[in-house]
């Protein structure tokens, strides 16, 4: 799902990092966002809602929505959208609100 | 507690903007931005821009960021620069409180404050709305331009606007399927040439047509549409299904700006401008003093024109509060005149109708 060849965009990928979701090795780049690691991995479902526990995925990938919460390295309700991936990552779907550590 | 001269909030076109015309001017600025770089959301227009050569026509919006961080480099001795860095309250007492990364959280007291916070992609009511595969058409652009990453392989668009037309052809330059661009007005809302260009390529655009519903089960499998009649309402009958991974939702932009409205500044419903807007003097200061706002977030245009108004308000801001250049009268009319220049279009008066409304 990476874009290889574009008439405009040079797309120079940084490094390899290795992260994990929901227990699972995936690999994104240096650079990447959590959310757009995972897009490019097949991932589209980040987690459930709250009270419905319908699927739910990114929408608007800057930040604003809260669409794309999700528990990364113990802590809830990152915005994945928006945090850059790191090595070792720990990325997880949040069942619920997520406690404040 | 932090002191500051002018603190400006939002790093994108207008920010930047506002920036350098208050530090051309003399003023200390401190420009707040919560993402790690400058330049809002031109970093992902890869698109040639119009207007005229004073708004950097012809030229890519990837590449006005670099043009305007150019700009601000002139005058780096007078500027500051704090990404990652949102605000997250203003007060009574002119204080603003930032927080910087996840954990480290502080005040600022600037004399004057210029609010560019932009706006942001709105929503469409319809049944299963929320499943993951729709998204809005700027966030699609995000992933594309600037991750580089390909949303899916088949895209039904929402909106012949600009940015559904521009998106479109976007998703086709990044080797994507588009199966068709619905809008339910009877008419094109975006640039014919952008259209025409498109529907060279083989796109169909399908006007007064809306979606009726999305289908999946964990995320988008398929898009049913439907006709409306001339009070946009669904045509029974007419019911069509697209084979969708993807559905971009381009029904236009909200201005973004809780925090004036937090901060107690009149705000006012126009529709000609997308949302709540603040009500403003000719120099964009709000119904508070000192608190100036430009771009999106005094109502939804072009970046082209959010740069403009970047640049009055940042002049006036920096007048404000003591840094008053010779040439203040010549430089505003300046930037007057460009704005007139930009909203002479029949779009352009639409906006103007709006702004009448809240110019006080």
């Amino acid at each position: 799902m990476r874009i290889e060849k574009h008439p405009i965009l040079d797309f120079r990928r940084g490094k390899k990092i290795a992260f994990t979701f929901n227990g699972e090795k995936e690999e994104g780049y240096e650079g990447d966002t959590i959310a757009a690691a995972l897009h490019a991995a097949g991932v589209k479902v980040l987690g459930r809602s709250l009270f419905l526990h319908r699927p739910r995925g990114f929408y608007c990938a800057i930040g604003n929505c809260s669409s794309c919460l999700m528990t990364v390295n113990g802590v809830a309700n990152v915005k994945t959208c928006v945090t850059e991936l790191e090595e070792g990552m720990v990325v997880e779907t949040q069942e619920g609100k997520g406690v404040i550590v | 507690m932090k002191e500051a001269e002018l603190v400006i909030i939002g790093g994108g076109p207008a920010g930047l903007c506002a920036a350098v015309s208050a530090a051309k001017s003399g003023a200390r600025v401190c420009i707040v931005e919560r993402n790690k770089a400058l330049g809002g959301q031109l970093v992902k227009q890869t698109h040639m821009f119009f207007g005229s050569e004073k708004q950097y026509a012809s030229t890519r919006g990837i590449d006005i960021t670099g043009i305007l961080l150019g700009e601000l480099d002139k005058y780096k001795e007078n500027i500051e620069i704090l990404t990652e860095t949102t605000v997250v309250g203003m007060y009574e007492d002119g204080a603003i409180t930032v927080l910087h990364r996840e954990d480290n959280y502080y005040k600022i007291k600037p004399k004057a404050v210029v609010v560019a916070t932009g706006a942001f992609e709105k929503a469409l009511a319809f049944p299963n709305n929320d499943l993951p595969g729709i998204y809005g058409a700027g966030a699609v652009q995000t992933l594309m331009n600037v991750h580089g990453v390909k949303p899916g392989n088949r895209v039904l668009m929402v909106g012949a606007g600009n940015i559904g037309l521009i998106v479109s052809y976007q998703l086709l330059q990044a080797g994507v399927e588009v199966a068709a661009i619905l809008d339910a007005a009877p008419k094109i809302g975006g640039y014919l040439v952008h259209a025409s260009k498109i529907r060279r390529m083989g796109v169909p655009i399908l006007t007064s047509h809306t979606v009726k519903e999305a289908i999946g089960e964990n995320y988008l499998e398929k898009a049913v549409v439907c006709q409306v009649d001339e009070k946009f309402q669904p045509v029974e009958g007419t019911e069509k299904e697209f084979d969708v991974d993807v559905m971009c939702i381009s029904v236009g932009l909200t201005p973004l700006n809780e925090l004036l409205a937090m901060r107690g500044c009149q705000m006012k419903y126009v529709p000609q401008l997308s949302g709540f807007v603040p009500l403003r003097n000719e120099n964009y200061e709000t119904t508070i003093e000192n608190i100036f706002a430009a771009g999106d977030t005094t109502g939804v245009e072009e970046a082209s024109s959010a740069m403009v108004e970047g640049y009055l308000a940042g002049l006036c801001a920096a007048a404000k509060i003591g840094c008053r250049p010779d040439n203040f009268g010549e430089r505003k009319n300046d930037y007057v005149k460009q704005l007139n220049d930009l909203r002479s279009g029949p779009v352009g008066r639409h906006i103007l109708a709006g702004i009448e409304q809240i110019v006080i």
